[in-house]
């Protein structure tokens, strides 16, 4: 049988301007074996949901500068648990605050990174999250 | 509910994990196949091929949005990138250009890698198809990128295949170059906005000149005839249309949607419809035979017995066709 693949999506939702950073994690994941379905700029939570769910994907990976993060990311997760996918790991990558982090995860956010944090370790936890 | 119903029921979550599951080739993906297998053959069949960035996504998503507007049919895509042969990864994009379809539950895309064989993306392609004609979708629209074999082995599978082209791609029409202008029910000369576009056309036409059979031999009630072409009005010959398009602007695809409806029509006139899924159906059977009996020898075969022999072949001892009849001949024992 063939071996398991991760199947990640990488969004960019909000308004805010480019998608270099969604783009380089991106790679990286592509890099580490994973098959990276990426979405582009200006996503909507229900454009990010709709999307998790027809690719059946193992992660959701969102890339957040513009500060709405503490309201796009409970909104996204309620929408996935709407949609019964609620075995999906969100992780958040942009500029997070870090008094942010504890709200973050305890709402169900599997891992945050901000703009210091190494593909490396993002692949990692990734990887020990889905496959254990 | 079994999740084969809750398919039928148009369940969109159980549909995504059976393609997951028919994708990975899994036994559970297997027998959801079995099962859909009854409610399948309605679908009509596109493939949508073409050298990279000559806007196929983007034709997808403005053809699609003409669907669901002006023709209420429900729609699937299968958008197929490649993987990367280093790492296995994957980046898939084409999502990106199909954003007009968001929020439609008429309208599923489906983005897959290539991954490693060439057999493999074709099967579980043909796979997946079945599982959307099962769960009702009329049209399923698969997108690959026109670059060698597993592009042909995917076209074969449609009913209808678009080939994209693009002005501004060099002199060198790369996708003619693999020969794929020979699976093209339809040529698309796309960005029809850019300088180049009638040039791009005139390639295209003396390509097809040549890569269109002059005569057509049929077989009728045993005795073979030759047909000439063109043949106007000839219901069995199909003679591939050129239609320019923007699709960033929707311009030529109500266009587009007419010959596609049109080729529709010529196949199931002309009997090659019937042809056509035979010709799929049994190629599908073929591959699976050709895996289920290479399974079922690798069973009875012992390692050791199997690198005894390759090693007679290496040591020109053994022709590689004495060997595989004695290794059949030992398996069957
Ligand atoms: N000017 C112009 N640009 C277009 C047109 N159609 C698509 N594009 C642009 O061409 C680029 C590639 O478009 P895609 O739809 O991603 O092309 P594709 O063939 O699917 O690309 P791959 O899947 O990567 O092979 C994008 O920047 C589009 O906006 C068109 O009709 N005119
Ligand atoms: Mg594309």
């Amino acid at each position: 049988m063939t071996e398991r693949k991760i199947r990640v999506l990488v969004a960019k939702p909000g308004l805010d301007g480019h998608d270099r950073g969604a783009k380089v994690v991106a790679r990286a994941l592509r890099d580490a074996g994973m098959e990276v379905i990426y979405t582009g700029l200006r996503q909507t939570p229900e454009m990010i949901a709709d999307a998790a769910l027809q690719e059946d994907v193992d992660v959701v990976g969102l890339s957040i500068l513009s500060g709405a993060h503490m309201a796009l990311a409970p909104r996204i997760l309620e929408l996935l648990k709407n949609n019964g996918q609620t075995d999906v790991k969100v992780f958040i990558g942009g500029i997070i605050p870090d008094d942010d982090v504890p709200t973050l995860k305890k709402m169900g956010i599997s891992g945050v990174y901000g703009p210091g944090a190494s593909t490396e370790d993002i692949v990692k936890e990734i990887r020990e999250i889905i496959i254990g | 509910m079994s999740i084969v119903q809750s398919i039928l029921n148009g369940d969109r979550l159980a549909l995504a994990r059976i393609l997951t599951q028919v994708e990975n080739n899994t036994p559970e993906g297997k027998s959801a196949l079995a099962e859909l297998f009854p409610y399948t053959g309605k679908a009509h069949l596109i493939g949508v091929t073409g050298a990279p960035g000559t806007g196929k996504s983007s034709l997808v998503n403005k053809l699609v949005l003409h669907y669901r507007k002006n023709e209420n049919k429900r729609v699937a895509i299968i958008a197929v990138d490649p993987s990367s042969p280093f790492t296995g990864g994957a980046v898939l994009g084409d999502r990106v250009r199909m954003k007009d379809l968001s929020g439609d539950t008429g309208a599923f895309i489906r983005s897959m890698a290539s991954r490693g064989s060439i057999g493999g993306l074709a099967r579980s392609t043909a796979g997946m198809v079945e599982v959307f004609d099962a769960a009702g979708y009329d049209i399923v629209i698969v997108e690959t990128v026109g670059a060698g074999q597993s592009e042909v082995d995917i076209a074969r599978l449609a009913h209808t295949t678009l080939v994209v082209e693009a002005p501004g791609l060099g002199d060198d029409i790369q996708a003619i170059k693999a020969g794929i202008l020979e699976i093209a029910d339809i040529l698309v000369v796309n960005k029809a906005d850019r300088p180049g576009v009638e040039n791009t056309e005139k390639a295209l036409r003396s390509m097809l000149e040549l890569a269109h059979p002059t005569a057509r031999v049929f077989k009728h009630h045993g005795a073979y005839m030759s047909v000439a072409v063109p043949v106007q009005e000839n219901t069995a010959m199909w003679i591939p249309p050129i239609q320019r398009t923007i699709s960033t602007d929707a311009k030529g695809i109500e266009e587009l949607a007419g010959l596609i409806a049109k080729h529709a029509e010529h196949l199931r006139v002309s009997g090659d419809w019937v042809s056509r899924e035979r010709a799929r159906l049994s190629s599908e059977m073929e591959a699976l035979l050709r895996d289920e009996l290479m399974n079922q020898f690798r069973s009875r075969m012992p390692e050791a017995e199997f690198n005894q022999v390759m090693e007679r072949v290496f040591t020109r001892e053994l022709s590689p066709w004495e060997a595989v009849k004695l290794l059949v001949k030992e398996s069957i024992k």
